[in-house]
């Protein structure tokens, strides 16, 4: 030791052992993760087994009590004449706007991640759809096909589409009610898998493309052969949200034709809304929800495996 | 490669002819409430006329009858003590979590990260039901604390996976030292990792509050009085008014919102691209 | 300062050992240099003294306390990490009274200590400024001034020196040493690098798969390796080992030098070396070949200072020699240091 000391200050050595229980990792971790596991649990896990428990059951909003009735609520769900047509809607409008919405967003994505003047902007529009609240981007559209006001009747009367003075009415006639659908889901799911492709896009080393380009490979070649199948794990996971966003949406339609003309336009989650909350009959309402959860649980699966495959990368 | 692409003429017409295309698609449902909100009465109610131009003058006066005589800006003052109140809870539960997530997890951890997140993708539809029951037995029926309770379960799993990248950024060394130098964990944590993680806080407050604005069907479902409704269950409900619609009003009520929140966003997207992605990176 | 010891130390990551039963004492004020190749156990060693990480079997004593339960905090260590690990939001002031303010030192008094642990550092001119703003070297400083502020029984340094610039890295070198021989704390300190370990140790433990193969002097690592791992690790070329009646012969390749210029020395052995390669690095001559009649697979190695000037060429059969004091015996199997038996080398 030399000469220079240093000025006091003492720090003595501790040790008694609980004082130190708080820095045992296998204290600290659960006790940190389990205010947020309870409170999913009550709020999600809880309420899922309750649909479980209506769906089984005779319960509406008006009973105090609930009994078991096995399947015959499901069946009543089941039977309901409109429930084979809202089955298929759902179906078909979550496969076209997403089959669309893959193809349409790769192209976008790349658009956006090439350089070019007012592309802040661009990005700023091409946000809108997915970051506005579902049910007033719905009010927009409300509007915008308005059977008597919409811009679209001017464009189809430039076209010669519809006569002078005529009008398309889009929300009225069920092919072009479910055509409006297709294309807002289409519309507010686009920014999204835009997005998430941007990302993979950017993920992709500039390397490899740039080595095709000196082997000779063409535009068209390279993308297809190398940046698409590069690409194909970040689609999946764009299209899985997609689905996932798009099967159990509900405002669309409840706030674009309110299921109509008729039920022709009806979905699963729209339909167990009217059953549940308007009707009152909350088995129904629920079984009609539940219908959709294989569906749910398979995507799931899907993704979870995607997600433990891609953490080996 | 796009960059590339863009080097050559055809490729930059391509681009710019590309991105005029979708920028229409995308905006202009809005371009066309924009222009509603402020038109008169006679002049938007025609259809004889190129419905772009304004044949009569602008008028505010559609955007002043919203903020006076509807229940708007009760709806946007309930969003905003909803959406406040769901980040206080959010922030207080899911940022432990994180950490957790981050630093402390082995294998079974990772499980625990992956099961939260996957309660994201429970669906509203399954749960509203039994959900608005329960809110009604715990007397919270008709009241925007309904909501506040309910929304943290699908904004806590996704902030938790935010937040868990954010903080994967944060060099471990540094609460190490922290430790050795004389502080607790939890007091390592509060003085190196806290401080260095607040943009990504920031950043997932400003998510989170956002995405409390997307909700339709919980609000629609727990609430009926318009003095607790939020704006996206109070503008197609109320102001709908039985079936005289009027749309300049409402395209407003759409457009006020539409537009900052899309700006928030466009400025944020960097750090929540960054942040979900890290957040799926093995630390 | 004090004396750190270990007994019997274990830690286990899932199946496999890091740490597999060391013992240790070191000595007061020593400085200490863990030495081994990457995966050795060394890191794992210096975080379990730390306290970063619990140990699954052994115990730890600093200053004959046993602190195996106690975090990091309670054990009065001071760890400067490869990274240096500042603050980046704070200070180079703040940065070095952190530990102060852990230790509840009253707010008047850390001023002054901070100013005192700066100027042994020489980095009082830096206390105003941001981690950001500061060179590789002066980060070093500030990492060690925070280290030193609260006079820690131990210090502990993880690798240091290999965030530098090779340039940086000798003068960084010196600088550590003559620190920590200015303070005299007992230091335990990390590296892959041998050249370090040799420069910088009192005393250097060789490590490998979580074991340590010896402990001694740099002298005695060097010239009286107890196993082949010490031998081939330590030294630059490695140790050059032959079979050779089944028995495995060690010499290192600077002590390996022509006939024509060795001269004559009593005990001398010579070899005739089969020469496949020869390196001219300036201050030094490495040819490389053979022994035909010795062991016909083992590559050889000798360096040869430039002031040995014998014309070496590819092709050709040269006689070598080399100090019987000079040559060394290992097992086959064990790879353990053995005597020379009965074994009469022969010219």
């Amino acid at each position: 030791m030399t000469a220079t000391d240093p000025p006091a200050g003492e720090i003595t050595l501790g040790a008694r052992r609980n004082r130190y229980l708080l820095d045992r990792e296998r204290v600290l971790g659960p006790a940190l993760m389990a205010p947020a596991i309870v409170y999913l649990l009550l709020v999600v896990a809880y309420p899922l087994v309750l649909a479980f428990v209506y769906a089984f059951s005779d319960v509406t909003t008006g009973s105090q009590s609930l009994h078991f009735t096995g399947f015959k609520t499901f069946i009543a769900a089941v039977d309901d004449p409109v429930f084979l047509t809202t089955l298929r809607n759902t179906f078909v409008i979550t496969a076209t706007s997403q089959v669309l919405v893959v193809v349409l967003s790769t192209v976008l994505a790349f658009v956006l991640t090439a350089k070019f003047r007012g592309r802040w902007f661009v990005r700023f529009l091409i946000l809108m759809p997915w970051t506005t609240p579902v049910a007033l981007s719905a009010v927009i559209w409300l509007w915008m096909l308005d059977s008597i006001f919409s811009p679209f009747d001017w464009f189809a009367q430039l076209l010669g589409v519809v006569p002078p003075g005529g009008h398309v009415v889009f929300l009225g006639q069920s092919g072009l009610a479910m055509g409006s659908v297709i294309a807002l889901q289409t519309w507010r799911i686009l920014p999204l898998a835009t997005v998430i492709l941007m990302a993979g896009l950017s993920a992709i080393p500039a390397d490899i493309s740039d080595a095709a380009e000196v082997d000779g490979a063409g535009f068209w070649r390279r993308l297809f052969g190398i940046t698409l199948p590069l690409l194909s794990p970040v689609i999946t996971v764009a299209l899985l949200f997609g689905i996932v966003f798009t099967f159990t949406d509900m405002a669309v339609v409840y706030i674009l034709t309110g299921g109509g003309p008729g039920n022709a336009t009806q979905v699963l989650s729209s339909w167990a809304f009217y059953k549940g909350i308007n009707g009152g009959n909350l088995g129904v309402g629920a079984a009609d929800a539940l219908i959709m959860f294989p569906v749910l649980l398979g995507l799931a699966a899907i993704m979870l495996r995607m997600a433990s495959r891609a953490e080996v990368s | 490669m796009a960059a590339a692409q863009a080097r050559t003429v055809r490729g930059r017409i391509a681009v710019y002819l590309l991105a005029f295309v979708f920028a229409v698609f995308c905006g202009f449902p809005f371009l066309w409430a924009a222009l509603t909100m402020f038109r008169q009465d006679s002049d938007l109610y025609v259809t004889t006329h190129n419905p772009f131009v304004f044949a009569k003058p602008a008028t505010f006066g559609h955007v002043t009858d919203l903020l006076r005589n509807t229940p708007y800006l009760t709806f946007i003052a309930n969003n905003i003590v909803i959406g406040l109140a769901t980040v206080v809870i959010t922030l207080a539960l899911s940022l432990p979590a994180a950490y957790a997530l981050a630093r402390l997890s082995g294998r079974w951890g990772e499980k625990v990260g992956i099961g939260i997140f996957v309660t994201y993708l429970v669906p509203p539809t399954l749960l509203f039901l039994p959900l608005s029951r329960l809110i009604t037995t715990i007397g919270l029926q008709d009241s925007i604390w309904s909501l506040v309770v309910v929304y943290p379960g699908f904004t806590i799993p996704l902030s938790t996976w935010l937040l868990m990248g954010f903080l994967r950024s944060i060099p471990r060394d540094i609460e190490e030292q922290a430790q050795v130098d004389g502080y607790s964990r939890i007091g390592a944590v509060v003085r190196t990792v806290f401080p260095l993680a607040l943009p990504g806080i920031f950043t997932v407050v400003v998510f989170t509050f956002t995405l409390t604005m997307q909700d339709f069907i919980y609000a629609l479902a727990f609430v009926s009085s318009s003095s607790s409704m939020t704006v996206s269950v109070g503008v197609p409900t109320v102001l709908i008014r039985g079936d005289v619609f009027y749309w300049q009003s409402l395209m407003a009520s759409a457009v006020i919102v539409a537009v900052p929140v899309a700006l928030l966003y466009n400025v944020f997207l960097g750090r929540f691209i960054r942040g979900f992605t890290m957040g799926a990176v093995k630390g | 300062m004090a004396v750190v010891e270990t007994r019997s130390l274990r830690k286990k990551f899932g199946a496999t050992p890091a740490v597999d039963g060391i013992d240790l004492v070191t000595g007061e004020g020593e400085y200490l240099v863990l030495l081994g190749p990457s995966g050795c156990g060394k890191t794992t060693l210096l975080r379990l003294i730390a306290g970063l990480e619990q140990p699954s079997e052994g115990d730890i004593l600093i200053g004959g306390q046993v602190v195996t339960r106690l975090p990091p905090r309670a054990r009065q260590i001071a760890m400067v990490f490869q990274s240096y690990a500042l603050y980046p939001h704070k200070t180079v002031s703040a940065n070095i009274s952190f530990p102060l303010a852990a230790a509840g030192v009253p707010r008047e008094q850390r001023p002054e200590m901070v100013r005192w642990a700066a100027s042994r550092l020489g980095i009082d001119h830096l206390l105003d400024r941001r981690p950001r703003q500061l060179s590789g070297g002066e980060r070093q400083r500030v990492a060690l001034a925070r280290a030193l502020v609260r006079e820690p029984q131990v210090f502990l340094l993880d690798e240091p020196l290999s965030n530098l610039d090779a340039k940086l890295r000798s003068s960084a070198r010196d600088e550590l040493k003559e620190f920590q021989q200015r303070v005299g704390v007992t230091t335990i300190y990390v590296t892959h690098d041998q050249v370090e370990a040799m420069g910088l140790g009192d005393r250097i433990a060789v490590l490998n798969e979580g074991r340590i193969q010896q402990i001694g002097t740099p002298d005695e690592i060097y010239h009286q390796p107890a196993n082949t791992f010490v031998a081939t690790f330590v030294g630059s070329p490695p140790m050059n080992l032959l079979t050779r009646d089944g028995k495995l012969l060690g010499f290192r390749p600077e002590e390996f030098l022509p006939v024509a210029a060795a001269g004559e020395r009593p005990g001398q052995v010579t070899f005739d070396f089969a020469v496949t390669r020869v390196e001219n690095l300036g201050s030094d001559r490495y040819v490389y070949g053979h022994l035909p009649d010795v062991d016909a697979e083992a590559k050889v190695i000798a360096k040869l200072p430039s002031t040995v000037a014998t014309p070496v060429t590819v092709g050709d059969r040269v006689p070598f020699a080399v100090n019987g004091a000079d040559l060394r015996y290992f097992d086959q199997k064990s790879g353990a240091r053995a005597a020379a038996g009965n074994a009469t080398v022969t010219p």
